[in-house]
């Protein structure tokens, strides 16, 4: 074990950010979940909304995205 | 970073490697016009673009052959797209929607290939993709409205006192869509394909191995889902751009 302190805190802010992708796989199964309880009591309505689950869960993920970017940028950018 | 990573004994290879870009043709300088296997995966993903579209359409059935089905049931898919999401004035950029899905659909299933290169796994592909929508949508926005394509940022519905406060959050998430717009693509991608990378590495550990095959298996069946809903969400987003900048007004 070797190493000077701004690796360790290198590595801590990538594991920190990775935080940020569990919070949007939240968000992204909230917006799915609730989309099927709705499906499922309107099934025929269902069929014209998929568009707007996908854009809802691309705003959702976009997110995430961007914590994962920040744990990328923290291991091999910096 | 790559030599720390080999001193090491225990994983042999970087789950990051497979995204290096590397001349085909010899040397290591990359130019402008060096030919590297980016430039040879994204010349397969136009060819077998051309390849569907062209040869697959060539007989012109009334009842479609195999090949000549798939290329029609991607080009009702996206016009339908466009229509239901952009409206039907839209329909004049259905070339340049069409044209985006099929690239980004060919280049991801393309990466998918064992040994490929996933072009999209870059920023540098995606973002010009997405700085192209990004303009498209700011110029014929300007183009068709005029000033008033700035009413979007001012949203008329709101109370008078919080029109300053949302036309700054506006204008920010205007110019943030190009950045995430790229960045999901590409970190979906280059994500997917590390996962798969760093659970190969661990097949290397005979007691752990056959969970590992096992978790390469279902991470591959998830990367063949998310490489067609990310295009799709690419195109579709595109799209409800494209609505802005045709009807700025909320």
């Amino acid at each position: 074990m070797e190493g000077d302190i701004a690796t360790m805190g290198q590595f801590i802010g990538a594991g920190l950010a990775a935080i940020g992708s569990g919070a949007a796989a939240i968000g992204v199964g909230n917006v799915a979940g609730n989309f099927l309880a709705g499906a499922l009591r309107n099934p025929s309505a269902a069929g014209d909304q998929t568009a707007t689950l996908f854009i809802g869960i691309a705003f959702a993920e976009a997110l995430g995205i961007f914590a994962f970017l920040v744990a990328l940028l923290l291991m091999f950018a910096v | 970073m790559a030599d720390e990573v080999y001193e090491d004994d225990g994983l042999v290879f970087h789950p990051m490697d497979q995204f290096i870009v590397t001349p085909l043709f010899g040397g290591d300088e990359v130019h402008w016009y060096t030919i590297t296997n980016v430039t040879l995966w994204l010349a397969l993903g136009v060819a077998g673009i051309a390849a569907m579209m062209v040869l697959g359409t060539r007989g012109r059935a009334t009842v479609p052959s195999k090949s000549q089905s798939i290329a029609e049931l991607a080009y009702t898919f996206i016009y339908k797209m466009v229509e239901d999401v952009a409206g039907k004035d839209a329909l004049k950029f259905f070339p340049y929607i069409m044209t985006l899905f099929l690239f980004i659909v060919f280049a991801n299933f393309l990466g998918l290939v064992p040994m490929a290169f996933t072009t999209t796994s870059h920023i540098a592909v995606t973002a010009v993709l997405a700085l192209g929508v990004f303009l498209t949508v700011t110029i014929v926005g300007f183009v068709k409205n005029g000033a008033s394509f700035l009413g979007l940022f001012w949203v008329s519905s709101a109370p008078l006192p919080l029109r300053p406060v949302l036309a700054v959050i506006e204008v920010i998430s205007y110019f943030v869509r190009p950045v995430s717009h790229s960045i999901r693509l590409a970190g979906n991608m280059m994500a997917g394909h590390a996962v798969i990378k760093v659970f190969a590495g661990f097949a290397a550990i005979t007691a752990v191995a056959p969970i590992s095959v096992l978790a390469v298996t279902a991470m591959y069946g998830l990367e063949v889902l998310v490489s067609f809903i990310q295009a799709y969400v690419f195109t579709i987003l595109t799209c409800v751009y494209l609505k802005d900048a045709l009807h700025p007004h909320h």
